[in-house]
């Protein structure tokens, strides 16, 4: 058996900036990561879709437009809609100190703001590695 | 548990496919099971490789292909795969990128493989993949892997036609040949046919073409200029596709494919059976060590060791 994580970093909202999440893209395949990614302006339902096909373990949002509130709860809701109970969300991206409890308690498990170094990225997925490996 | 799995599977399930398709990857001990269990189901879809160098377009073509298939009504699914990093295992799968527009498509299903790290080779884990799709019933399946490296090739031999794609402007497009990829190609693709050059590149295609089919006058193979970006020779590109495979069909030249992808798969299973047996029977692991201390030491030949050992696994086995 050798089971590896996987993981989907897609980009929800209408912002075209992309840098930061292929950054982060980059530094999860480096630590021995399996990354998927959509690309920009994806809607929240395809995000879910991609999501169960892909059959990922986590899936990391980022946004740098402001919708968060809007479109971070939205994944969870539609991924829980479709049985994918087990699977990971996690948001990133320019989102005031204030949202942040808000969104976990709508199912984001971390928000990490810019500046953030990627290490702390890594510990989140690893302190959840039983958690998914179970 | 199996049998719900493949109920699932068999009345299209997106979730178990999915899950499936990740018990092959992991290798779970339960694969087997599932895998014999679907068999009897497959055989309905047509499976499509395309082959080419990254950046020539593979996944923008598909992305236009979809939009074709679909309209035919039928269902599609990519497995579309690309490198593990030899360094750390992990890998940027970006190829869904180009097709995302098909994400929330009830009709289509796309999932993104990394090609290392597959017991039993690449090969293996995608012709078990396929095997979940066939039965899950997706009349179209297309596997795109980058045509470099030695296993992303091989997996063009488990599917019954192949699309090979070049473009201009990747230098010495002859290469291609020097390194055995234009032997695979049944349907050549020139993309990006919106560039200057793309018309040189069709010439040389057809020039060492003309060499390869030289001695057989039958077997010609098509060539398609297309541009997927400005979506043009595709409707040409499909219909070829259609009518090769239908002249596959009525040749009996893809039945003869599909037997030999069938030869292929029993002889890597065999291979990988016997030697987790002998492996378990002479403990492998654990004396490893001690062969290569003898071998070190000079004390000891590699040939007779092995000789030695492959002795008493015969032994054994003439015993049960
Ligand atoms: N000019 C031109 N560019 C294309 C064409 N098809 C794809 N591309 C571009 O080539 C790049 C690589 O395309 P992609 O589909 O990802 O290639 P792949 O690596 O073979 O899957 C992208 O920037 C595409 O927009 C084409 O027909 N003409
Ligand atoms: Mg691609």
């Amino acid at each position: 058996m050798s089971k590896r994580i996987r993981i989907l970093i897609a980009k929800p909202g209408l912002d075209g900036h992309d840098r930061g999440a292929k950054y982060v893209a980059r530094a999860l395949k480096d630590a021995g990561y399996e990354v998927i990614y959509t690309g920009i302006r994806q809607s929240p339902e395809a995000i879910a879709k991609t999501a169960i096909q892909e059959d990922v373990d986590f899936v990391g949002l980022s946004l740098l437009s402001g919708a968060h509130n809007e479109l971070f709860p939205e994944v969870v809701r539609l991924l829980r809609k479709e049985g994918a109970k087990n699977i990971i969300v996690f948001g990133g991206g320019v989102i005031p100190e204030e949202d942040i409890s808000f969104l976990q308690e709508q199912g984001i498990e971390a928000v990490f703001t810019p500046g953030t170094p990627i290490q702390k990225v890594l510990n989140f997925i690893e302190s959840k590695k039983e958690k998914v490996l179970a | 548990m199996i049998d719900e799995i493949v109920k699932k599977i068999l009345n299209g399930d997106i979730r178990a496919i999915a899950r499936a398709i990740s018990w092959i990857e992991n290798d779970l001990p339960d694969k087997e099971a599932l895998i014999d269990e679907l068999f009897k189901q497959t055989g309905r879809a047509k499976i499509i490789g395309i082959t080419g160098p990254p950046g020539s377009g593979k996944s923008s073509l598909l992305d236009r292909i979809i939009d074709l298939e679909k309209q035919k009504g039928k269902k599609i699914a990519v497995l579309a795969i690309d490198p593990s990093s030899p360094f750390s295992g992990g890998a940027i799968l970006g190829d869904r990128v180009r097709m995302q527009k098909h994400a929330t498509d009830p009709q289509v299903f796309i999932r993104s493989m990394a090609s290392r790290g597959h017991l039993g080779g690449l090969a293996g884990a995608t012709a078990d993949a396929l095997k979940v799709l066939d039965a899950a019933g997706y009349d179209l399946i297309i596997i795109e892997t980058i045509g470099v490296g030695q296993t992303e090739i091989e997996v063009m031999n488990i599917v019954d036609l192949v699309l090979l794609v070049l473009v201009p402007g990747l230098g010495d497009e002859i290469q291609a040949l020097k390194a055995g990829v234009m032997e695979i190609g049944d349907i050549f693709v020139i993309n990006k046919a919106d560039k200057d050059e793309a018309r040189r590149v069709k010439a040389e295609v057809e020039y060492v073409l003309h060499l390869k089919n030289e001695d057989s006058k039958e077997s010609s193979n098509p060539i398609f200029m297309t541009s997927a970006t400005q979506n043009t020779g595709i409707k040409e590109l499909v219909e070829g596709m259609e009518s090769t495979l239908q002249q596959m069909e009525e040749s009996g030249l893809l039945k003869e494919r599909r037997l030999k992808r069938l030869a292929l798969e029993l002889k890597r299973i065999l291979s990988s059976k016997i030697e987790d047996h002998v492996h378990h029977f002479l403990n492998t692991e654990n004396n490893l060590e001690l062969w290569l201390d003898q071998l070190a030491h000079r004390q000891a030949a590699p040939y007779q060791l092995i000789s030695k050992k492959v002795k008493q696994v015969l032994k054994e086995f003439k015993k049960q």
